[in-house]
């Protein structure tokens, strides 16, 4: 069974312990600083995936499994892919409806969400020619 | 069990010819890694769904509302000798884990060496952590309860944020408690030489070994990969 075992360096494993640390650090001050929108979310994901990257890999030990082992785990990521998508798609369909029917009569709320650009038209009652409603 | 490795004259092939092969050998897939370690890997990869199905309602919950989202930076902003610092202790907690991964990372290179006091001395520390982890977690629950955080309500925005907060902080710290469960069962068994002598668990009745060790470790990261996963999209966005 020696060939099951997995060893390596300590400095390795030292190496992505101080790496994690800082990329941890480097989260907290998105919020500490208080970065806002896309600057905001993809630091956030980026430095998300580098440290999920990096534990797989090196503290769970994945660079160094068979690739059978690899792909049986990381290819049903795809599934959960999908389904981000799809329940973005869903969400996306299920604010809208409410933004209809949750209505308080204002006009800016029941026009404003469907298409987004009729915004300024519909406080005097006019519609636009490319308007369905 | 290592027939293919002893018998065949060439070693098994690497990369993407190796993931063929080792499919296509009409044995078991997984060669290299003992029987539990698949095991456990098998399991992450259940709870990895269950995670991300509870991620992707979080994220159905905050994109389909149409009451503001509460502000997360202030909700758990702690205040410290006056001044309020942001997601405080989330911060510390996350530390706490990372810390604790990379102790559990050394116990289970210890335990391959086969240094048995090192590796339960390492075990402990880890479940250490953990535990303040737990506790941390505990006291940041009885602070958002005593503000008035209900599964069902809470007076900073959006009704859903309570039952998110609840169900993915509690199943992570659920994880959490169940991994120092078993930490502290094995810091003993490690000390007591179990894995030397190979003595039977008295649960599975299997040889005790150090690679449990391993098996016991990919869970705990598995742990603090989910953790990264509810700080970026939880607390952080």
């Amino acid at each position: 069974m020696a060939t099951e075992g997995q060893e390596h360096p300590i400095s390795v494993y030292l190496k992505i312990w101080i790496l994690l640390f800082v990329l941890s650090i480097f989260s907290y001050m998105v919020d500490f600083y208080q970065l806002q929108g896309w600057l905001r979310w993809s630091l956030i994901l980026i430095f998300m995936f580098l440290k999920a990257g990096f534990i797989m890999a090196i503290f769970m030990h994945m660079v160094w499994e068979r690739m059978a082992l690899v792909v049986a785990l990381l290819s049903p990521m795809i599934a959960v892919l999908v389904f981000i998508a799809i329940m973005g798609y869903e969400s996306e369909y299920t604010q809208a409806s409410r933004d209809v029917f949750f209505d308080d009569g204002k006009p800016d709320k029941v026009w404003a969400v469907p298409h987004g650009a009729h915004k300024a038209e519909h406080h005097d009652g006019a519609h636009s020619a490319g308007e369905t409603h | 069990m290592s027939d293919t490795s002893t018998t065949s004259i060439k070693p098994l092939p690497d990369g993407m010819e190796g993931l063929t092969h080792d499919w296509a050998s009409d044995q078991r897939a997984f060669k290299g890694v003992p029987w539990g370690k698949a095991m456990m890997w098998i399991f992450l990869l259940s709870d990895t769904f269950i995670f991300s199905c509870f991620l992707i309602s979080y994220m159905t919950a905050r994109w389909s509302t149409v009451v503001p989202w509460p502000n997360s930076s202030e909700v758990f902003a702690l205040t410290v000798g006056g001044v309020s610092v942001p997601l405080l202790l989330i911060a510390i907690m996350t530390f706490i884990l990372i810390t604790s991964s990379g102790t559990m990372a050394m116990a289970v290179r210890s335990g391959y060496q086969k240094k048995r006091k090192q590796t339960a001395i390492l075990l402990l520390v880890t479940a250490i952590l953990g535990a303040s982890f737990v506790g941390m977690q505990a006291f940041e629950w009885t602070k958002l309860i005593m503000e008035g955080v209900r599964p069902w309500e809470n007076p900073f925005g959006a009704p859903q944020f309570g039952s998110v907060f609840f169900m993915v902080t509690g199943f992570h710290g659920f994880h959490v408690s169940i991994g120092v469960i078993f930490l502290f069962i094995n810091v003993k068994k490690v000390w007591r030489g179990d894995y030397d002598s190979g003595k039977r668990g008295f649960f599975t009745w299997q040889k005790g070994r150090y690679e449990i060790v391993e098996t016991l470790g990919l869970y705990w990261h598995f742990v603090d990969l989910v953790w990264v996963f509810i700080f970026a999209f939880f607390y952080l966005w």
